[in-house]
């Protein structure tokens, strides 16, 4: 189906069914429960999974394919945000164009940086893309003030032209985000006995364009180009030996990366106007690296899953206080329960990032193949030594 | 004149700090072939190493003083530092004032003891990973390490003075003729500013004027060799991974009194020390010194404000723009050798 093989179309299907279903199967908790806190299935957390989910799918394609480490991905990310929310204030605040934009914009932007940082490799390139991000960044704030609003952050305001939409809605406010007049906020709730699902325009929308997304990057794993780009990683030397320029195709897997983080980027400006220049800090590249490693770099699924981990366990951790904390460990004897909860009482709240950093150096150093290998590894301990000796027996040695 | 002067003398506390991050870098990187990503949070721990000793020496008592009350009328509660009363009111007061320079000498410890047990616990099983790899468990590292200290210090900066007498500016002017108080200067940047390059210096004539640093270049040129001669490099090595984790910490611990540390101050040299390592060349200890110094003097002419004039915004961007540039032209930095980290 839609070109793929049957594998392909079946991890499709599942994830496709696993997204639109999303505010049931993030939502197992009755309301009121004292499990509910674990839920999920919000509108606003959920548009984070998807759109963090596509921003690592295009991490992924960059990283995982060609093995380029890039720490300045951020910057595509803030780029996009800034010119869907330029749109918004210039022309309507329909999402269409502003997608549109924010994907042309960070392409180009990408296409530049691209074309110095990919001259170097390895570490070089790191750092190259680490410095451009910075540079935007820091221009955000002090020069480019006039475009991006410097610390306040760029917002929607009553005075913007908006050619094609109006400035203010009839009763004085600022008009909200749409889709041909589908508004992106707007929700329905659902009461099912003790459980309440929330379904949102926003995260439907955002569901739609992360699945797209997905598919293209399974047809560029598949492809011949995805074939090169792999290629480009298990040895450049190699490549070049052939006669073959490689820097063509590493160049357009940059920009079709830095597009997808533009367009992650739009689609959160979309689900709230607004932008700021801490979207390109260093600090949330190293967080779109963490998604993609912790899911397993170059699979397809991978990334999708790192990001939905993270951006759940943030939300939860951060949640967790020390009364909860200490509610939860009230079974234990005195002493053993203050103590436990001094200790745990590092990993949870504003420790959330303690956490985050254990759990970063814990996958990288034994599970440097992320989630996707820990399941592979699970899988393959239950289904038993049988099928691994047969493995064992139709292995043949690649010609070096 | 005057003002370039000022502006040298300005890039100079920045630059030796560049440097001497840079130059634990490079040696990190010249002997073990690791990146390491939480050279940043050792410099910050260093820093912090200042806090907690000023902390350690402050810490007083409470006695009430029948003699002198407070605006309510009661008697008075007068704190004193338990080494005013160990010591001597006098002796006392001018230990906590030198806590900084004292510092140092419980930084030197500590951040071979860290830089020791980061090589034997962690960075030792990255040696065969790929560079990515090593990055990104240090970048991990760096995380943990910083939250560890905001956890206990807080996230706000943490004032740590330096002692009195290096309070006040020094006027540089007099000397080489200008009017007074054209070109004034801290004394506890100048202070840095020797600091630096006393261990700087103390540095190259370990490695060149000891056996121990000759065996550590040679193993640098070329580890196997110089394990089938029969000695322990890796031990070396651990070694001069603890001696790069001091350099960054002694940093840490001067700079201090400069800028008050918070628990973030790592990751922002980190990302400048990085810059300042490629653009020295990668694997260089001169290149890494003398690009340090270079890009802090080049950052303060940035922030001058006739150049701000001209072009708005250089002095955010003078040290990425300065990297890509010497990255493009020359590849290897201003003094790498080849055959290092070219893949």
């Amino acid at each position: 189906m839609f070109g793929l093989d049957k594998k392909d179309t079946t991890l499709l299907i599942v994830v496709a069914l696993m997204v639109l279903l999303a505010p049931f199967i993030l939502n197992p908790f009755p309301e009121g429960s004292a499990m509910a806190q674990f839920n999920a299935g919000y509108p606003d957390l959920m548009q984070r999974f998807v759109i963090f989910g596509i921003f690592a799918i295009g991490f992924n394609i960059l990283f995982g394919l060609t093995g380029y480490l890039s720490f300045g991905h951020a910057a595509f990310l803030g780029v996009g945000s800034y010119s869907a929310v330029w749109m918004f204030k210039l022309l309507s605040m329909n999402i269409i164009p502003a997608i549109v934009l924010s994907i042309l914009v960070s392409g180009i932007f990408a296409a530049v940086i691209g074309f110095v940082s990919l001259r170097r490799s390895g570490i070089y390139f790191s750092i190259l893309t680490l410095a451009f991000a910075q540079m935007s960044y820091n221009l955000a704030y002090s020069v480019l003030t006039p475009i991006t609003n410097g610390e306040t952050g760029l917002q929607l305001s009553l005075n913007d032209p908006r050619i094609l939409g109006s400035s203010a809605t009839a009763d004085g406010s600022i008009p909200v985000t749409s889709l041909f007049g589908l508004e992106m906020r707007a929700a329905e709730q659902i009461q099912i006995g003790p459980w309440a699902f929330q379904f949102s325009v926003g995260f439907y929308t955002c569901a739609i364009i992360m699945l797209i997304a997905f598919y293209l990057s399974i047809r560029i794993f598949r492809s011949p180009f995805g074939l090169m780009l792999r290629a480009v990683k298990s040895n450049q030397q190699r490549m070049n030996y052939t006669g073959l320029n490689t820097r063509p195709y590493t160049l357009t897997a940059f920009i079709i990366s830095g597009m997808y983080a533009g367009l992650a980027g739009g689609l959160l400006a979309c689900m709230d106007p607004l932008a700021g220049a801490e979207r390109m800090q260093w600090t949330a590249s190293g967080e779109v690296v963490l998604m993609t490693i912790l899911g397993g770099a170059g699979t397809l699924i991978g990334p999708v899953l790192g990001a939905g981990f993270i951006k759940y366990f943030e939300n939860i951790f951060s949640k967790i206080n020390e009364s909860t904390l200490d509610g939860w460990f009230s079974f234990l004897p005195d002493g053993l329960q203050h103590a436990v909860v001094w200790v745990a009482d590092h990993f949870v709240g504003s420790g959330w990032h303690l956490t985050l950093g254990i759990l970063f150096m814990l996958v990288v150093i034994f599970l440097p193949g992320g989630l996707v290998e820990g399941g592979q590894r699970i899988y393959a301990w239950i289904s038993g030594s049988k099928r691994k000796a047969k493995a064992a027996e139709t292995k043949t040695e690649p010609a070096e | 004149m005057d003002a370039i002067i000022l502006q040298i003398l300005n890039g100079l506390d920045k630059g030796s700090a560049y440097a001497l991050i840079a130059l634990g870098l490079t040696l990190i990187f010249g002997t073990l072939g690791v990146v390491n990503f939480a050279h940043g949070a050792l410099f910050m721990i260093g820093a912090f190493c200042a806090v907690t000793v000023q902390r350690f020496l402050t810490l007083s008592f409470e006695t009430v003083d029948p003699t002198r009350t407070d605006f309510l009328g009661n008697p008075m509660k007068v704190k004193t530092p338990y080494v005013e009363a160990w010591f001597g009111a006098d002796t006392g007061a001018a230990i906590i004032n030198w806590s900084v320079p004292l510092a140092i000498l419980f930084a030197i410890p500590i951040m071979l003891l860290i830089g020791y047990a980061m090589e034997r616990g962690l960075i030792k099983h990255f040696y065969k990973r790929p560079h990515a790899d090593q990055i990104l468990v240090t970048f991990g590292l760096a995380i943990v390490l910083q939250e560890l200290v905001k956890h206990y210090y807080g996230a706000n900066p943490i004032q740590t003075p330096a002692p009195d007498i290096f309070r006040g500016s020094f006027d540089f002017g007099t000397i080489l003729g200008f009017d007074p108080n054209v070109i004034i200067y801290p004394y506890w940047r100048l202070v840095y500013f020797g600091f630096a390059a006393i261990v700087i210096a103390g540095v190259f004539s370990f490695l060149q004027f000891t056996t121990f640093g000759m065996v550590v270049r040679a193993g640098m040129a070329d580890r196997e060799t110089v394990g089938l001669l029969g000695i322990d490099i890796d031990r070396r090595f651990t070694i001069m991974f603890g001696l790069a984790a001091a350099v960054a910490g002694l940093a840490g611990v001067m700079y201090a009194p400069i800028n008050a540390p918070n628990y973030h101050m790592g990751m922002d040299f980190l990302v400048l020390s990085f810059v300042v390592v490629v653009v020295g060349g990668m694997g260089s200890l001169p290149g890494a010194v003398l690009a340090g110094f270079m890009l802090g003097i080049l950052e303060s002419f940035a922030s001058m404000n006739q150049i701000k004039a001209i072009f708005p915004g250089i002095d955010q961007i003078i040290i990425y723009l300065v990297a890509i540039l010497i990255l493009l032209t020359r590849p290897r930095g201003l003094m790498g050798r080849k055959g290092v980290m070219e893949d």
